[in-house]
């Protein structure tokens, strides 16, 4: 792993909370980076919250990865990356509630990065957009963003190698076909990540 | 082979490998995935010697493997909060008629209010039941505890049902690293299930009948006996397990750091891990706080408890459950292990009911507030937000 950033003194322990609504997948986003992160020998832990079960409704899952065994289960309240995987979200969840000095944002977001810095006026915070929706839509038919903001939050943080990533979606789409759409789908956003972040340094 | 899996998965597969013959049951959020997993294993012919029976209800469930373990079956459910409650009528028979019945519970909390998320109010609601519990910290935890809970069952001087009791959500629907037994091991360490007694036609025998007042109470007292029996068994399987597997989880307890401690945290279930940590921290900055991990609630292990806080002078009891209108359980049965004996705080500190989130600043905080004594003794709630209630 090329861990981008070490925040946590002695060892490293990266924190990402992701934000969807019930049926994008942001629970399986989460799950595959866990997956992902333990095929480069690190400790991972990935776990959900909902508020009901149901389709549309947002949902919140956790990911943690570290060169040492991961004991708390707590939920995410300092994270160093926020990954958003649906526009609506920013109008009713505070997704910057409690990130890190020098943490990142990356959300699905149609109208581009600078229109997105506006919208939150932080400082300190990377923030980056992507339209993953239109990706997803080109890519897969359909309008599941995951996959590419899996692919978005590898390009912008190297937090694990996209090869591991690749692979984990590999073995986790039972149906090869699928797997190859996401695996397409995860490559352009991860390409197109790494574009806007070579731009805007 | 160490793998990332679902909790789920992990329960699961270490329930194939311990080769069930009857695996009855309902689904009930977050325990679901748990029998779908089995069920599709059973569909792909992964189980041999073994009927996969769905139910209509949990209390159908618990009937069926209650008929099938009295046929000499092995045999596995998994339930939750409702399902549990709904099932709790048939486990005490299960019991009663010494059934070694193992059941993998979700922890969820109650209705009412419906909440899916996690607490220990369903296991603990069974508590008088005559079933071994084992609360896990972890999956791997759990997925050990499997195997290891057939063994302890089937002994012919226990003969209990017996529940690994997994935090719903927390675990069941956590991704992590397991170290997944192999068959083998679990072959050398678990032998197939050779009942005392069962249902056959050739040697008829009447099982859970009536029992008028004469015989009633022996029955009763000797589910006690065997629940006393138990504790050494699991004593010795705890060994044996930690020789096959390296892995050291503690028999009925886990003391760490009591030693010297002034201030010793109980807990049972998947915060324990965090209280760790804390714990090791607070120890890194020179103070003297302990943890100890309840694992068998059922047995309570009272002396050993009595034990480990021989030298701690302050007790905090975490607990994710009430017995309204009295104390939490949890502390009830530290304060009776205690009693006579020594003389300690003792804090009993609900948090985290139907799944609110116990923030590790949280932890510290309680803890911190005991060792500088800022707190006075007894019960109160963390995160709780106030509230009025309306009284009509």
């Amino acid at each position: 792993m090329v861990i981008a950033k070490n925040r946590g003194g002695d060892s490293i322990l990266i924190e990402v909370r992701f934000h969807g609504r019930g049926g994008q997948g942001a629970v399986t986003a989460a799950d595959i980076l866990a997956v992902a992160g333990f095929k480069e020998g690190y400790y991972t832990l990935s776990f959900p919250t909902f508020g009901a079960e149901k389709r549309g409704t947002p949902v919140a899952s956790f990911l943690r990865i570290s060169d040492k065994p991961i004991v708390a289960r707590d939920e995410v309240y300092n994270p160093d990356y926020v990954v958003v995987m649906d526009p609506s979200l920013l109008d009713v969840v505070d997704v910057l509630a409690g990130i890190k000095k020098n943490g990142m944002l990356i959300a699905n977001y149609p109208k581009g990065s600078e229109d997105l810095k506006k919208r939150f006026k932080v400082e300190e915070i990377e923030i980056h957009a992507i339209n993953a929706t239109k990706m997803a839509m080109e890519i897969l038919g359909r309008a599941i963003t995951n996959t590419a903001m899996v692919g978005a939050l590898v390009g912008a943080t190297n937090i694990v190698s996209i090869k591991s990533v690749i692979e984990t979606i590999k073995e986790w789409f039972g149906d090869e076909k699928i797997a190859e759409r996401n695996i397409k789908l995860v490559e352009e956003a991860y390409r197109y990540m790494r574009e806007v972040c070579k731009w805007e340094k | 082979m160490r793998k990332v899996v679902r909790g789920f998965y992990a329960i699961a597969y270490a329930v194939k490998l311990s080769k069930p013959n009857v695996i009855c049951a309902y689904p009930i959020t977050p325990q679901t995935e748990i029998v779908e997993n089995l069920a599709e294993m059973y569909a792909n012919g992964e189980l041999e010697n073994c009927e996969y029976i769905t139910a209509e209800s949990e209390f159908g469930a618990a009937s069926v493997v209650l008929g099938a373990s009295a046929t000499g079956a092995r045999t596995f459910t998994a339930t939750s909060s409702q399902g549990l409650l709904l099932m709790t009528e048939v486990l005490y028979n299960a019991a009663g008629m010494r059934l070694p019945i193992v059941l993998a519970i979700a922890n969820r909390a109650v209705s009412a209010p419906l909440s899916i998320w996690n607490d220990h109010q369903d296991s603990i609601s069974v508590r008088d039941a005559g079933i071994i519990q084992i609360y896990v910290e972890n999956n791997q935890e759990a997925h050990d505890m499997i195997p290891f809970a057939f063994k302890v069952a089937e002994n012919k001087n226990v003969l209990l049902p017996f529940m690994v009791c997994v935090d719903g959500f927390k675990l069941t629907h956590a991704y992590e690293a397991v170290d997944l037994l192999n068959q083998e091991d679990v072959d050398n360490f678990l032998p197939p299930y050779n009942p005392v007694v069962s249902l056959r036609i050739d040697k008829p025998v009447a099982m859970g009948c009536y029992a008028p007042p004469p015989t009633y109470m022996e029955f009763r007292v000797a589910l006690e006996y065997a629940m006393e029996r138990a504790k050494k068994v699991i004593e010795d399987e705890s060994k044996e397990w930690y020789e096959i597997t390296g892995r050291d989880w503690g028999a009925h307890i886990k003391a760490e750091y009591c030693e010297d401690a002034e201030v010793a945290v109980i807990a049972m279930g998947s915060i324990v891990g965090m209280i760790r940590d804390v714990v090791e921290e607070m120890r890194k900055e020179g103070m003297k706080v302990g943890l100890l991990k309840i694992r068998t609630y059922r047995p309570f292990p009272a002396e050993e408890i009595r034990k480990a806080l021989t030298n701690v002078n302050k007790v905090i009891v975490i607990e994710r459950s009430l017995s309204i209108g009295s104390e939490p359980p949890v502390t009830l049965d530290v304060k009776s292990a205690l009693f006579g004996h020594s003389s300690q705080e003792i804090h009993s500190v609900v948090l985290g009911l139907g799944g609110r989130d116990v923030p590790r600043t949280q932890i510290i905080k309680i803890i911190k507030e005991v060792y500088e004594g800022k707190v006075k003794p007894g019960k109160r709630y963390e995160g709780l937000k106030e509230f009025e209630e309306v009284i009509p």
